[in-house]
């Protein structure tokens, strides 16, 4: 099974203080931002920051960095600067096509040579924020072997719609589906948007639930408050739980009696829900090592 | 001398005479009587009512060298402490002992006064802001003599504080000087740390904005130990008596901790029916009392009594029947004031009530729980709450040793890190609570037991919380700041720290800043 990636907390990155103590809120993943948080003036200070947090750091957690898109004067700058501190993950925004992500995946692999990192260790992941980019969002999502999320970024893509963010996120609809199915086909985590409003929790839970019943893996937060939230949802139910072990059951049960047909409680058990019980549990037994946050 | 904690302490003390060092928190038996004021006598139909304030120094006789006390209900709000002090010092009165229950950055004004020579000497819980580092600087004749809540109720009653006129704050007072803290438009609730002084000084002027018709009622000092009565326009600014209600705090990081404070109590065994406990008035206190509180509704239980410094958030427990009642010895905010006023079983009480430790048992050996903050705390688990990272006096004793060493399970609260500095250390600048009397360090990064408490740390084992020895904290803390350079001290002692027992926990040396 993957990583979890059920939370990815984004910290700015030219603020010591929350660099810090970014690893202490249980987030799956910290994303350590040199992009959009940061003022044009204080990217470089960022990337150095990033690095030496990187490098200083026992964050205890998979650490990502969300680099500037390599068309802005930034981005091949951060991945110069920071690649050699080794974090884990690196995310793209804005990401139009798969040729980006092809030649950030050649940098990275220069990168872990001349650094003697074990080759294909540095990760990706991209961020759809275009309706091009979503378009291509599979063909971004197979580009690299290194990639293992996509994500998408509501506030320029709604802006790109040319509509506005609501409560229902019915404009976030056509999207999030399309986001899941390319996840999906590439064999891809798939990770919503962040939810702005920190003292909403009553509009995070509703999106919560909207996105967990759509499919997604994960959400991106940006306080430690969302955190809690977010692994709540994320986790199987005990309901869930128990009926996933009493379908496996069932199909040790008949794998024993060498049936052809696996039953519980008179209703017909086929493959794919054998297959989503033993995903239930594996989740289950990931997220209570992790604490059962 | 070398006392029983390793602090060295002189023998002698210029200003202090005699030192008996601490010897451990619970060795100390008093021998003795309580002291007692001089008598006096009032004959019928006296009226107590003075013109002025300068009119009642003239009549209570005050002399160069006398002790005066005030109590700090009134905080950043107070008018009474440095309208008097101003008056003593145009009539040229000097050589004063100042012992108010405590001091706020309101009495920084006080500065030229001891400049002067007007005040000599300070006896008092804490000091803050320019004051504290005014007298970090050794300015006082005297060396700043600290005492906790109870330490002062004790030092006063067994007389080795004595007061020589009181200069009282009434938010209410009747024509004869029965007062209570809960009326008019100064009024700040409980008037804990004015009763000893009321009981014990040798004389005690009211100074009230609220006079009103013989007699008062609700009584919380009473007429008996009144001497004069002075009325002025305003005796506190209500904003800087009482904020708005205090709310806890919204800090993730503050939050953390608050959360794992409230999971050591919970795994503690402490968090049961009838169970009591004290909270501060800090924004990370208060966050474990919400957490408490979801606890208790979750394991439908309720509470005995909590203790304070009482803060609305709390007295809104008892309101909902969280907590059967509240001792409060100090009312922080609105909310709290308008509980005590109407809630009969929100009482107020007595320093000495709250916490003496050479009476018949105060209510902090009733304590299950406490949660108290610190500047630092080091690897023996002393705390420190009274002076900062450069050795300059910045807080208060306040309930904080009483407090410890009463509760079943005390928790100590604090970030790991105050910007680059590490607050858990090998040693602490300034031993205001001693070790043996604290159970649990809890920071953002990681949970320390103390050692002695084996069965805390057996309960705490399956808890799934960053339980790990203070040595390994200490060492997380100095991996991330690196280690502090110990502070340059000269050999001039600008203040004592005193045990709530009368005996000298620790001095504190002038920095050389």
């Amino acid at each position: 099974m993957d990583r979890l990636r059920r939370s990815m907390m984004f910290i700015p990155g030219n603020n010591p203080g929350m660099l810090q103590n970014a690893g202490l809120y249980g987030a799956d993943t910290i994303i350590l931002d040199c992009e959009d948080a940061v003022a044009i003036t204080e990217k470089d200070s960022a990337r150095n920051l990033v690095f030496q947090a990187i490098s200083e750091m026992n964050y205890g957690t998979e650490v990502a960095v969300r680099i500037n898109h390599i068309s802005t004067p930034f981005g091949w700058d951060d991945l110069k600067r920071i690649l050699p501190a080794k974090p884990d993950l690196i995310r793209l925004p804005m990401c139009q096509g798969p040729e980006e992500i092809r030649q950030i995946d050649e940098v990275i692999s220069e990168a872990e040579h001349k650094n003697n990192f074990a080759a294909g260790s540095i990760k990706m992941m991209a961020a759809v924020e275009t309706p091009k980019g979503l378009r291509l969002a599979y063909e971004i999502a197979s580009a690299s072997p290194r990639m293992v999320a996509l994500a998408i970024g509501a506030e320029d893509f709604t802006a790109n719609l040319k509509t506005t963010r609501s409560k229902l996120g019915r404009e976030l609809f056509a999207a999030r589906g399309q986001l899941v199915l390319a996840a999906r086909e590439a064999g891809v985590q798939c990770i919503d948007t962040v939810f702005a409003d920190v003292n909403d929790e009553a509009g995070l839970k509703n999106e919560l639930e909207l996105i967990k019943e759509m499919g997604f893996d994960g959400k991106s937060v940006v306080n430690p408050r969302q955190v809690t939230v977010v692994h709540q949802f994320f986790a199987p139910t005990a309901k869930e739980i128990d009926y996933a072990q009493r379908v496996l059951a069932a199909y040790q049960e008949a794998l024993e009696k060498k049936s052809g047909v696996i039953s519980l409680n008179g209703k017909m058990i086929d493959l794919p829900i054998v297959a989503r019980a033993e995903r239930v549990l594996a989740y289950a037994k990931a997220t209570a090592a992790k604490g059962g946050r | 001398m070398r006392n029983a904690i390793g602090r060295e302490i002189p023998d002698i003390i210029p200003g202090l005479g005699k030192v008996i060092g601490f010897g451990g928190a619970f060795t100390r038996k008093p021998i003795g009587r309580t002291a007692g004021p001089m008598l006096s006598s009032c004959f019928p139909r006296t009226d107590k009512l003075l013109a002025s304030i300068e009119t009642a120094i003239d009549a209570v006789g005050l002399k160069d060298g006398m002790t005066i006390s005030f109590h700090h209900h009134f905080r950043n709000g107070d008018k009474i402490l440095n309208r008097v002090v101003e008056a003593i010092a145009k009539k040229g009165i000097r050589d004063i002992t100042l012992s108010p229950s405590s001091l706020n950055t309101v009495n920084d004004a006080l500065i030229p006064f001891i400049e002067q020579g007007v005040i000599t000497a300070i006896e008092t819980s804490g000091a803050r802001g320019k004051m504290g580092r005014f007298l970090t600087e050794g300015h006082l004749k005297k060396p700043l003599h600290i005492r906790s809540h109870g330490g002062r109720a004790q030092a006063i009653e067994s007389g080795a504080i004595h007061i020589d006129v009181a200069f009282l704050g009434a938010p209410a007072c009747d024509r004869y000087g029965n007062i209570n803290g809960i009326q008019g438009q100064s009024a700040c609730g409980s008037l804990g740390y004015a009763i000893q002084d009321a009981a014990y000084a040798d004389q005690v002027v009211a100074i009230t904005d609220n006079l009103v018709p013989h007699p008062l009622f609700p009584i919380s000092i009473p007429q008996t130990q009144v001497d004069y009565i002075v009325v002025v326009d305003s005796i506190g600014d209500p904003a800087g008596i009482a904020s708005g209600a205090l709310r806890y705090t919204k800090d993730p990081k503050e939050l953390l901790i608050a959360k794992y404070a409230a999971d050591v109590m919970n795994y503690s065994g402490y968090l049961q029916q009838d169970f009591s406990m004290q909270l501060g008035s800090g924004g990370a206190s208060m966050a474990v009392g919400r957490f408490i509180k979801e606890m208790m509704i979750e394991k439908g239980i309720t509470g005995s009594f909590g203790v304070g410094g009482m803060t609305g958030v709390f007295a809104e427990m008892m309101e909902e029947g969280l907590f059967k009642m509240m001792f409060d010895v100090q009312s922080f905010d609105i909310p709290a004031i308008e509980s005590i006023k109407k809630n009969s079983n929100h009482l107020e009480m007595s320093a000495s009530y709250y916490a003496n430790p050479h009476n018949s048992g105060s209510i902090v050996n009733n304590l299950d729980a406490v949660i108290l903050s610190a500047t630092e705390v080091d690897v023996d688990f002393n705390v420190n709450v009274i002076t900062d990272s450069n050795g300059v006096i910045m807080g208060a004793s306040g309930g904080h040793c009483d407090t410890a060493a009463g509760a079943k399970l005390t928790i100590v609260v604090a970030p790991l890190l105050r910007g680059r500095l590490p607050m858990v250390k090998d040693s602490v600048q300034t031993v205001v609570t001693p070790g043996e009397t604290v159970d649990a360090i809890v920071t953002e990064r990681g949970i320390a037991i103390n050692p002695k408490r084996l069965d805390l740390m057996d309960n705490l084992k399956h808890s799934g919380l960053p339980i790990m020895s203070i040595h390994e904290l200490k060492d997380i803390a100095y991996g991330l700041c690196g280690k502090p350079e110990p502070i340059q001290v000269s050999d001039d002692i600008v203040g004592i720290v005193e045990y709530r027992d009368g005996t000298i926990i620790d001095v504190i040396r002038r920095p050389i800043l």
